[in-house]
């Protein structure tokens, strides 16, 4: 049987890269934190902007602060025996890799589209045993049953694949939440699955 | 020419046996800079467009990148 406890002790056990700290990966690190993940190793070169709280899982009295050193802070107040593995560095596909060697399960939580390409590209063919879950599409309100999750082997897409972040299509909190959520969601399927005679869809 | 497309049967319209990944997106009109696209399972990238033919029956899935998170 598969219940909190047991799921809590199988969490512990792996580890999680979230490659960005902004809309996505704030949120999908809150949840993950909250759910028992044994460690993650999070990366954003950022800081919290006065913008950035219309989304992102950092506090007023943040603003100014380097995004690892405030996502550490919420994080660590939620769940004090987390390990947590930050990095103060731009990514690029030069080093993308060499952050995240030893991960069970990688994260995209990069805002702009080059971004995800790069990861998607280096992951795909460099780690493809490696699952990668990536948001794409997630900008504007409503139409929340167009987020869904498409998985092509070891790459899972989150989002509605057509919503394009613009000015008159802001991400903001409901929709980015669905989306990191989701992301969030489809890293516990992948964990529990492998572990357990348990198999649910991403 | 006959492939799965995003996991969908599609028609191609060409009378050649194979065309390059780079032609499939001419001709379905993906125009979008910021793509994913795999064929049977691997990821081609952009400089391999050219160069990596889709044959009748093969499995592509074209996915369009955009900036948000």
């Amino acid at each position: 049987m598969l219940d909190y406890q047991k799921i809590k002790s199988i969490l512990k056990n792996h580890t999680v890269g979230i490659a960005g700290a902004g809309g996505l990966g704030s949120n999908v690190a809150m949840s993950l934190t909250r759910v028992g993940i044994g460690k993650l190793i999070i990366v954003d070169f950022d800081v919290v902007t006065e913008s950035n709280l219309n989304r992102q899982f950092y506090f007023k009295h943040q603003v100014g602060f380097k995004k690892v050193d405030a996502l550490r802070a919420n994080l660590l107040s939620i769940n004090p025996d987390l390990i947590l593995e930050t990095h103060d560095t731009k990514l690029d596909a030069s080093n993308i890799l060499n952050y995240f060697q030893a991960v069970d399960v990688m994260v995209e939580a990069f805002d702009r589209a080059e971004m995800k390409q790069i990861i998607i590209e280096k992951f795909q063919i460099e780690k493809p045993e490696i699952p990668l879950v990536v948001g794409n599409g997630m900008a504007g309100w409503g139409n929340s049953n167009d987020m869904r999750v498409q998985q092509y082997e070891t790459l899972y897409i989150c989002g509605d694949g057509v919503s394009e972040v613009a000015d008159n299509l802001p991400p903001i909190a409901p929709r980015v939440n669905i989306c990191a959520a989701m992301e969030a969601n489809v890293v516990l399927s992948i964990l529990l699955n492998k572990v357990t005679n348990i198999k649910v869809k991403p | 020419m006959e492939i799965i497309l995003n996991n969908n049967p599609d028609f191609v319209e060409t009378t050649e046996k194979s065309i390059t990944v780079e032609e499939l997106l001419k001709i379905k009109k993906f125009s979008y800079k910021l793509l994913i696209v795999k064929v049977n399972d691997t990821l081609v990238t952009k400089e391999n467009y050219p160069k990596i033919s889709v044959c009748a029956g093969d499995n592509v899935q074209v996915i369009h990148l955009m900036t948000g998170g």
